[in-house]
């Protein structure tokens, strides 16, 4: 398999692919930085932070059962929903903040970030855990496209469960990092949030890429996605590996949506099909089951649509993302970073 | 090998059932004919009969009949690609929108045209066909899922391009005022819901009899070839390529076909008709049906969408209708009269959806071929007679 070759190659390449790769990243946001001055690269950064922790999630789920999980990007709506919730039936209130809700206290303001971010995970993870449970697991072994429909079933479901319970119209969020606080920064004012965000989508990937790599929860998910039935010959749990896979899948697509919530100050009950839609994109873009890969993928889709939609193409922006995925998929099949799947229909 | 579960019993009742399959394999045309009769005559008594006719007036029942059956011609279209050649395709409502906005620019006073509808039947199943291959040609080298990923994209930027391009699709609103079919000197008109029912009656027996040869064609085998191990097809003298192509051709010319009929039908054309939640209820339809089996498809599309289309939103009608009275379950009393039905429309889908696949996961009516297979493949895990959690229980 190429996939074990590629595990060990030796140190010294693994290290100049990773410069290779590092390299062409700062060349790409230069280029963008050129082509739509610094704002705009604040914007696209944010946009794909947001696009990178929901692709986390869809690549680590595809690398370990081989399904796309078209539910993925509603559990992110869903998580978008918890917060909201979280935040102005609980913590606000106790906390005495009215609107408009942004906070100035520094202290309290990561306190109450903290919590949301925290419980908001923990109860997307949970989610996660229960739909892979309930629509998944039992169809481990049927046709390939079964999981598929549930997939889609579960998707309906967690949609209409938002559109009854929040209604058709967007539900404010509250901005809890004041929107209009700026910093300067290379020669532009970039909002709080923007940096916030991305920081603390960059520290969450670490922490995952940490997870992945020294972890024995970590090498079971790898050893899993390797080769499923060694694994188990080598006395890998296979209920639980999948369960953690889609626990912190799940519970980043979560932190996502509080991500979401913040920047864009709504959340409204269809915002995770085209979210999600844009993520499974951006997951193949940097390479199915590959992490890095998505991530990348992930900031990759957020330039390309806010160059386009700077440029006064916004209408067209997702039928660009579309066709750059299409072009990649014909001249590069596995992705930016991925590895030619094996001969599976 | 699956065996009946009695097989004497099978036995016993199978002579007159062995006689009557044996006919319908020997002159499938004919059976065909004769089936496609007896449901099209069939089909308006029921609607008649109670319970069903307490959901809604029977020439909404007939309108509804006719809408199921342009699904009907979906789902098999999408059976040749999906479930004969075993590729996934994602995208497939990309084609139907091909096929209605070919027939809003044959006939339709935006365009300034009015060609007579049969040969714009033709004509929208060639132009679907002709952007089938122009998707397939570059991408059908794609395995698997990448495949399945590329025909995602491709539904996506479909809709996006006929929604943007306004001045040649007029936009949001779409193409209005397309006219509805004229044959042989009969205009078809919205009021009466027949003739429409009567065209979609003839298209799908005419499609079901090519689809059953081409699936005992030469090009059958080979798709099913194909289907079961690429690399054997290829390496038997199967040009690959060329018979893939072919599957998305004939599947997607099939969804031109739907569009024109479903253009001509509703008048209208717009992007919004068009997205991924069609080419998802298809790909719905044919697994549940059973895919690879042309009947058991056609049946499970024709479900799906009486289902969804019909009795989950005049569920409340229906319980109003035979008056079925509140129970209690513990503390809450329910009356399913006063439940607002439509608003749960979508989850109750969903809900059918998930457990329909959980309870069979190979589908309502599998193909016997397929069933054997899936057998095959068993066999190296844990042997378990419904294809359920079988590795998932051994760790």
């Amino acid at each position: 398999m190429t996939a074990a070759s590629v595990a060990q190659r030796p140190a010294g390449i693994r290290l100049t692919r990773d410069i290779r790769i590092a390299i062409s990243a700062v060349v790409f946001v230069a280029i963008f930085y050129v082509l739509i001055g610094p704002q705009q690269v604040a914007n696209a950064l944010t946009l794909g932070a947001i696009y990178a922790l929901i692709a986390l999630g869809y690549t680590m789920v595809y690398g370990i059962i081989e399904l796309i999980n078209f539910a993925h990007g509603d559990v992110f709506m869903i998580g978008a929903f918890v917060s909201m919730q979280l935040l102005l039936k609980a913590l606000l209130p106790i906390f005495g903040i009215e609107a408009p809700f942004a906070i100035h206290n520094l202290p309290l303001l990561v306190v109450i970030l903290a919590i949301t971010f925290v419980v908001t995970m923990l109860v997307m993870g949970v989610v996660g855990v229960t739909i892979e449970r309930f629509a998944y697991r039992p169809l481990r072994n049927a046709p390939r496209v079964a999981p598929l429909i549930t997939a889609i079933g579960v998707s309906f479901i967690l949609q209409n469960i938002a559109l009854i319970l929040f209604g058709p119209a967007s539900n404010n969020f509250p901005q809890l990092i004041d929107p209009n606080a700026h910093a300067d920064l290379a020669g532009a004012s970039i909002a709080y949030v923007n940096i916030f965000i991305v920081v603390l989508a960059v520290v969450l990937m670490v922490a995952l890429q940490m997870f992945v790599s020294r972890t024995r929860l970590g090498r079971a998910m790898r050893s899993t996605a390797q080769d499923r039935d060694a694994a188990q010959l080598m006395g890998v749990d296979l209920n639980q590996t999948i369960a953690v896979t889609f626990f912190i899948g799940s519970a980043l697509a979560g932190a996502g949506g509080v991500v979401q919530g913040l920047y864009l100050g709504s959340v409204r009950w269809d915002l995770g099909f085209n979210a999600g839609l844009k993520a499974f994109t951006a997951a193949v873009l940097g390479g199915i089951g590959n992490t890095t890969g998505a991530a990348l993928g992930g900031f990759v889709i957020g330039f390309i649509e806010v160059a386009a939609a700077s440029k006064g193409y916004s209408r067209w922006s997702e039928a660009i993302v579309f066709t750059v995925l299409i072009g990649v998929l014909v001249f590069r099949p596995a992705g930016l970073l991925g590895q030619q799947l094996g001969e599976r229909a | 090998m699956t065996a009946p579960a009695t097989p004497a019993e099978a036995r016993r009742g199978g002579a007159v059932r062995d006689r009557v399959l044996d006919f319908s394999h020997r002159h499938r045309s004919i059976s065909i004919i004769g089936g496609m009769t007896l449901v099209t005559l069939l089909l308006p008594v029921l609607a008649q009969a109670p319970p069903f006719n307490a959901f809604q007036p029977f020439n909404a029942w007939l309108d509804g009949f006719s809408n199921a059956g342009t699904y009907v011609l979906l789902a098999l279209g999408l059976n040749i690609v999906v479930g004969l050649a075993g590729l996934l395709d994602l995208g497939y409502a990309a084609f139907f929108a091909f096929g209605a906005y070919a027939y809003a620019y044959g006939a339709s006073p935006f365009s300034g045209n009015d060609f007579p509808f049969l040969p714009m039947l033709v004509v929208g199943a060639v132009v679907a066909a002709t952007f089938g291959v122009l998707l397939g040609a570059p991408t059908l080298r794609l395995r698997g899922d990448y495949l399945a990923i590329v025909t995602l994209g491709f539904g996506e930027i479909v809709p996006i391009v006929f929604l943007n391009a306004e001045q040649y699709t007029n936009g949001t609103n779409g193409i209005g005022g397309v006219y509805p079919p004229e044959i042989a000197g009969h205009e078809f008109n919205i009021l009466n819901p027949w003739p429409f029912y009567l065209l979609m009656a003839v298209i799908l027996t005419l499609t079901l009899i090519i689809i059953y040869r081409l699936q005992d064609s030469r090009l059958g085998r080979a798709w099913m070839a194909i289907r079961e191990d690429e690399l054997a097809a290829a390496a038997s003298g199967i040009n690959t390529v060329t018979t893939k192509l072919l599957a998305f051709a004939l599947g997607a010319s099939t969804a031109g076909l739907a569009g024109v009929y479903n253009a001509s039908k509703l008048t209208v054309v717009s992007p919004d008709q068009f997205l991924f939640q069609v080419s998802f209820t298809v790909l719905a339809m044919i697994v549940l049906g059973g895919m690879g089996n042309i009947w058991g498809v056609a049946v499970g599309a024709f479900i799906i969408y009486t289902l969804q289309a019909t009795f989950l939103k005049q569920l409340n009608v229906f319980f109003a209708a035979i008056n079925f009275p509140a129970f209690s379950l513990g503390p809450i009393t329910i009356d399913l009269k006063s439940v607002n039905f439509t608003e749960y429309q979508f989850l109750l889908y969903g809900i059918a959806l998930v457990l329909m696949m959980l309870l069979r996961p190979e589908g309502l009516f599998p193909s016997a071929r397929r069933r054997r297979e899936l057998h095959t493949a068993e066999e190296g895990a844990e042997p378990s007679p419904t294809g359920l959690d079988a590795s998932g229980e051994l760790a």
